[in-house]
């Protein structure tokens, strides 16, 4: 074991991968010499030379073009994107080409070893130019796979099992997190299975689900309600897609309430695909109707970023709503 | 024969390549670093009243740039970005241009920007995100727009002005206008798709429109020898048919010439014109970044050789239009104005709690009225977790 940080863990990751595997490349704007704007590729192209870590043109719609092909080729790309609010100009590119490339060729090709990597969220003076959370339009996207760590030692399991995985995963990185997150990571290879949901504390009276960077935030909300003498069960979802409903369900099943927080908007966010799902297994278990604490429906604010965020203070007065409804 | 697209080619009969470097563009050179002009060059016809405008715009962005960068270190504003060693590039493209030309700039315009008359206080009430900014303190400092004067607000998405810019261009020529729309991007936003969508749509539907590529060698930490292979991005235009410019972008009368004659050009032909200009990002890419990961003190010294103030300067007292001693003197002065600029702005209220929902859309939806109000009620009983809003919710 080893304290790292999230950025170290996804260093020692890649480095792992690209040591195990010749056919993993990592590349993106920066991502060469650089290391990464956030260093997350650092010392990789000193170690595994320039072939396989580099800079690219600044061109998302490329990365990710180059990625499809590398891909299709048999490699195992694993490309940067330096934001996930800039990962739209290459939205055709994932959305029509990897999701669809085994499916539209009757497995003849696929690109499955494709892991695009992006740092999402907020909480840092970003603006909505780089605090964005878009997991809900790749999460649309039947084919792709989407991932979201909350810490150190997800962050490189579920890397590592991105990496491995025969189809292509959309990995989020909660950048709110890359240093301050810190924990134990064990130094050599593992996997966490994609897919699957953690029950991160048992507790009786409600399940609180979120993911990425709101685990910290629904952890303080769940103390507070603590100190009410409210039993919370936790999970953190890491799967965005394929979800898994399954434990989910058995812990709504047990406790009969359900809040889901995440940071993007409300509206057509991925709270609203878990209420549905959950009120059809769970319906005769609810004693109240699924909470949701979410972004707002606007862009993501600078000014009154602080005003606008699904922070723990609504999620302790939800938790109430809900026990008390 | 003709090509598809009716134009007449000429034909060979062995297999021959087109060498991928075949096109160099030159590079408009008129002042010399002592302030002398080229041989063969002429000086643009430029009034004393309009090269002195350049000149303090230059010198007042370089000042602006310097106090920002150290306000942003002592934790004032969250970020900043300076165009130091580009102030010529964008300040001369500026000079060359109507007040009514629209500028679509990417980030590092200031200089274009001031030009136009943006005031000081406009730019702190910006950098301070407070409620006085035109942009209701929603976007990252630098991120500056004013309609008055016909500057499009920054997006930080790269490339996406570009295209926008032809539509500008476009629809400005379909209403009889006699503007022209500038488009200013970085030698990396011009690997965007955006840059070849927009270029061949303003060719082939003959937009004004001026692009304007700033070249200064970096993307970050990406260096432009890995940005793309060969001569550089005027040879593109030709590409899609349309004429180019290249300029060194430290030379104020080279990139003053050069846009003139591209905006006299758009008018009059309606066509678009490429200008690159070359200089160096002398500075780091933004207050989060540090270019001691990515380059020499070596190769940074060479280019701050290359100051476009200190060549233009010369150029100005040779004409007896500037005299040194008073140039310290409004430097001084300059200090002391955008400090207290500063102080002012930073004790500027943050927009009201409304700027959350107003301007998603023309009016809020009810949806976005109802999160409002439950917002405020949800602040009544925290008020102390929300300082900013807390105390004026009605
Ligand atoms: C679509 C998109 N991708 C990535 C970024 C992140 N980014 C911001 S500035 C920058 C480099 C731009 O370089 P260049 O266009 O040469 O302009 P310069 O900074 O040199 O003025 C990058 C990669 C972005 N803002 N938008
Ligand atoms: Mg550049």
């Amino acid at each position: 074991m080893a304290k790292m940080n999230m950025l170290q863990a996804i260093n020692n990751a890649l480095d792992l991968a690209m040591a195990k595997d010749d056919g993993v490349v990592c590349f993106g704007e920066d991502v060469g010499h650089f290391g990464g704007v956030f260093r997350a590729t650092s010392k990789l192209q000193e170690k595994y030379g320039k072939a396989r870590c580099f800079n690219t043109p600044l061109t998302e719609q490329g990365i990710a073009g180059f990625a499809n092909g590398m891909a299709a080729q048999g490699m195992k790309p694993v490309a940067e994107i330096q934001f996930a609010d800039y990962i739209f100009p290459a939205f055709d590119q994932i959305v029509n080409e990897t999701a669809k490339f085994r499916y539209r060729s009757g497995n003849e090709f696929n690109v499955g070893g494709i892991v695009f990597r992006s740092p999402y969220g907020g909480g840092i003076a970003g603006g909505h130019y780089h605090s964005q959370s878009p997991e809900a339009y790749f999460a649309h996207t039947p084919g792709l796979k989407v991932v979201i760590p909350r810490d150190p030692y997800q962050a490189k399991g579920l890397l590592l099992a991105s990496i491995a995985c025969p189809d292509p995963v959309i990995f989020f990185e909660p950048k709110k997190l890359y240093r301050a997150s810190i924990g134990e990571v064990p130094e050599e290879y593992y996997e966490i299975e994609l897919g699957k949901a953690e029950v991160t504390q048992q507790g009786k009276d409600i399940t609180i689900l979120a993911w990425g960077a709101q685990m910290d935030i629904v952890q303080k909300a769940v103390e507070m309600a603590e100190k009410d003498g409210i039993s919370c069960e936790v999970i953190d979802l890491r799967s965005i897609l394929p979800w898994d409903a399954d434990t989910v369900a058995a812990s709504v099943k047990k406790t009969g309430r359900l809040l889901i927080n995440h940071e993007a908007p409300l509206t057509g966010g991925f709270a609203g695909e878990i209420a549905a799902t959950i009120q059809k297994m769970c319906f005769l278990h609810l004693e109240s109707p699924i909470e949701r604490v979410c972004g707002m429906d606007t862009p993501y604010p600078l000014a009154l970023e602080k005003e606008y965020v699904a922070d723990h203070l609504k999620t302790y007065e939800a938790i109430k709503r809900s026990v008390n409804f | 024969m003709t090509n598809p697209n009716n134009a007449t080619i000429t034909t060979v009969h062995t297999a021959e390549f087109t060498a991928g470097d075949a096109l160099k563009i030159p590079t408009l050179r008129i002042l010399r670093d002592d302030g002398s002009l080229y041989e063969g060059a002429v000086a643009p016809e430029l009034d004393k009243a309009t090269a002195l405008k350049m000149y303090d715009t230059m010198v007042f962005i370089r000042v602006l740039d310097e106090r920002m960068l150290a306000a942003q270190r002592q934790g004032r504003i969250s970020f900043y970005m300076q165009c130091l060693g580009e102030e010529a590039t964008t300040v001369g493209s500026a000079a060359a241009l109507a007040e009514q030309d629209m500028i679509m700039a990417q980030y590092r315009e200031q200089g274009a920007l001031r030009y136009r008359g943006f005031t000081l206080e406009q730019f702190m009430n910006q950098l301070f995100s407070n409620e006085k900014d035109l942009g209701k303190g929603r976007q990252m400092p630098v991120h500056y727009g004013s309609k008055d004067i016909y500057y499009m607000t920054i997006s930080s998405p790269l490339g996406t002005q570009i295209p926008q810019a032809s539509g500008y261009a476009y629809a400005q020529k379909l209403r009889g206008l006699a503007n022209t729309t500038i488009c200013y991007f970085g030698e990396g936003a011009a690997s965007e798709g955006d840059f070849h969508a927009g270029l061949n749509m303003a060719a082939v539907h003959k937009a004004p429109v001026i692009f304007f590529c700033r070249n200064n060698g970096y993307a970050i930490s990406t260096p432009a020898s890995e940005q793309f292979v060969g001569d550089g991005i005027a040879c593109r235009a030709v590409g899609y048919g349309m004429k180019a410019l290249r300029v060194d972008g430290a030379d104020i009368l080279a990139v003053y010439q050069a846009t003139k004659m591209a905006r006299d050009h758009a008018l009059k032909h309606n066509e678009p014109v490429l200008i690159e200009s070359i200089a160096y990002r002398l500075g780091a890419h933004s207050s989060s970044d540090d270019p001691s990961g990515y380059r020499s003190k070596e190769e940074e010294e060479k280019w701050r050789q290359n100051d476009p103030i200190a060549r233009f300067r010369l150029w100005l007292v040779e004409k007896g239009w500037l005299n040194e001693a008073d140039d310290k003197a409004t430097i001084e002065a300059l200090r002391t104005e955008i400090l207290d600029a500063l102080k002012v702005a930073e004790k500027v209220a943050k927009p009201g709690i409304e700027h959350l929902i107003s301007d998603v859309y023309a009016e809020p939806i009810p949806a976005l009225q109802q999160q409002l109000d439950e917002l405020k009620a949800h602040i009544r009983k925290y008020p102390d977790a929300y300082p900013v809003t807390a105390g004026r919710l009605d």
